[in-house]
């Protein structure tokens, strides 16, 4: 189920910058076909001061990990079931895949998608992506304003998405409710965490700030070789 | 209609009064911040239709009802919710002096207090993101039953309890917002203290005559 469901990576891939897969979800790991939190490639603090060592800390221990071990064991118990042909037991897991393992890759996606300053975070893109950006959106700095409109206007938990289109090669913007993942027909390449423990207690209710201090800390490198 | 205008409503009690199973903080922050942003939405919103009603812009008048329906379900739900709260160890959070017949059909439904309790918040902790816990009460004939019954429900984001679903008894707020800076992501933590400060007394009134609109959402 799970090797089916996401690609199966190695240790060795953990790190953005040694994934052997172009794109995608290189920090996606696996123990034992269980699903695991992968590791940051920087400190809980390196993101300051645009996100409080805190906030990064209890976000990837606390709410990561929740994701990962509510996935295993909904994988479970849809093998349970499975083993049992028991169609609608499956089928009532739905949710808890959807939601939990969303959460997995999303957030396995975003963390991926941010990087220190001393590391590269919020150099503007360049090549294709950059080209890309400026075709549709005339400059970064008015696609930064259209994702941070997106964003502001989510009515609850959820990720604004830049994303590319695998039909027509456009890129978008796409908000998503709670923990729904990016699949299907858009591709994701850069992430951004709009659920309240992703800010609060940094921001508060003051989220505007949040989404203008994120990109000071955005690997747009990542999202190249995602967009590659 | 025009020149009228949705306000925040003052609490019944001090922001610390429900310390320590809520910080002062959170209420204050909570209350003039979060609720008073779904109020100055809303009436926005209920301006912007007012010109597009005026306008006949119909396009514009559909647009404008999912936000709608988000502000003021934000304000409807805050409304409710700091009514149903009281200071811990307050007369109205004692359900045996406060709600005695609300007490006895949530006996009769689950089969004691600490059942109910129990599959509240399990309930409330199965949420997917935003929302909110109710305790609602249906009205004879409502869903089948023959007499009133309560039950447990949820609504996602701001969207407040659809009649269909019964009349709200007691909310709890299930956003980050509303405990993420006392309990982080423990939120079973938040809703297991939710019980020292209930409003009984609230409850039991809405159980027998339905929510307070008259006070609550007139302009």
């Amino acid at each position: 189920m799970a090797t089916s469901l996401f690609r199966t990576s190695t240790r060795t891939a953990l790190r953005f910058g040694a994934s052997a897969t172009p794109k995608g979800l290189s920090g996606m790991t696996f123990a034992r076909g269980k699903a695991t939190l992968p590791d940051l490639s920087y400190d809980y603090g390196a993101l300051e001061p645009s996100i409080s060592g805190k906030i990064m800390e209890l976000h990837h221990k606390a709410h990561h990990q929740t994701y990962v071990n509510n996935y295993n064991a909904a994988v479970e118990q849809i093998q349970e079931a499975q083993a049992k042909n028991d169609i609608a037991a499956q089928i009532a897991l739905k949710p808890a895949i959807n939601f939990n393992g969303g959460g997995h890759l999303n957030h396995t996606l975003f963390w991926e998608n941010l990087a220190p300053k001393n590391a590269g975070g919020g150099e503007p893109p360049s090549g294709a992506l950059a080209t890309a950006i400026n075709n549709t959106y005339g400059s970064l700095d008015e696609f930064k304003n259209k994702m941070n409109t997106a964003l502001a206007g989510i009515q609850g938990s959820g990720w604004a998405w830049l994303v590319k289109d695998k039909n027509t090669g456009q890129i978008g913007i796409r908000t998503y409710a709670n923990q729904d993942p990016v699949v299907g027909q858009f591709t994701p390449l850069l992430g951004i965490d709009a659920w309240e423990h992703a800010y609060y207690l940094q921001y508060q209710n003051r989220k505007a700030e949040y989404f203008k201090a994120i990109w000071e800390v955005i690997n747009w490198k990542a999202v190249e070789k995602r967009f590659a | 209609m025009a020149s009228s205008q949705y306000t925040l409503p003052p609490l019944p009690y001090a922001y610390d009064a429900l310390e320590p199973i809520i910080s002062q903080q959170i209420m204050q922050i909570h209350h003039q911040k979060h609720h008073q942003t779904y109020v100055t939405n809303l009436n926005n919103a209920l301006a912007s239709q007012a010109s597009a009603m005026q306008a006949q812009d119909i396009p514009a008048l559909l647009a404008l009802q999912q936000n709608i329906k988000f502000n003021a379900g934000g304000h409807i739900n805050h409304s409710l919710f700091w009514k149903n709260l009281s200071p811990p160890a307050s007369p109205a959070t004692d359900i045996n002096a406060s709600a005695p017949n609300l007490k006895k059909s949530i006996d009769e439904r689950w089969g004691s207090l600490d059942a109910f309790m129990d599959a509240f918040k399990k309930t409330l902790l199965a949420l997917q993101g935003s929302g909110w816990g109710w305790l609602v009460v249906r009205a004879p004939g409502q869903g089948g039953a023959s007499g009133k019954r309560l039950e447990i429900v949820t609504t996602k984001d701001q969207d407040p309890v659809d009649s269909k679903d019964g009349t709200p008894v007691f909310g709890v707020d299930m956003w980050e917002h509303a405990y993420y800076l006392q309990y982080f992501n423990n939120k079973a933590a938040y809703v297991d203290g939710m019980w020292k400060v209930i409003n009984w007394a609230v409850a039991e009134e809405r159980f027998k005559n339905g929510i307070e609109t008259s006070s609550l959402l007139k302009l």
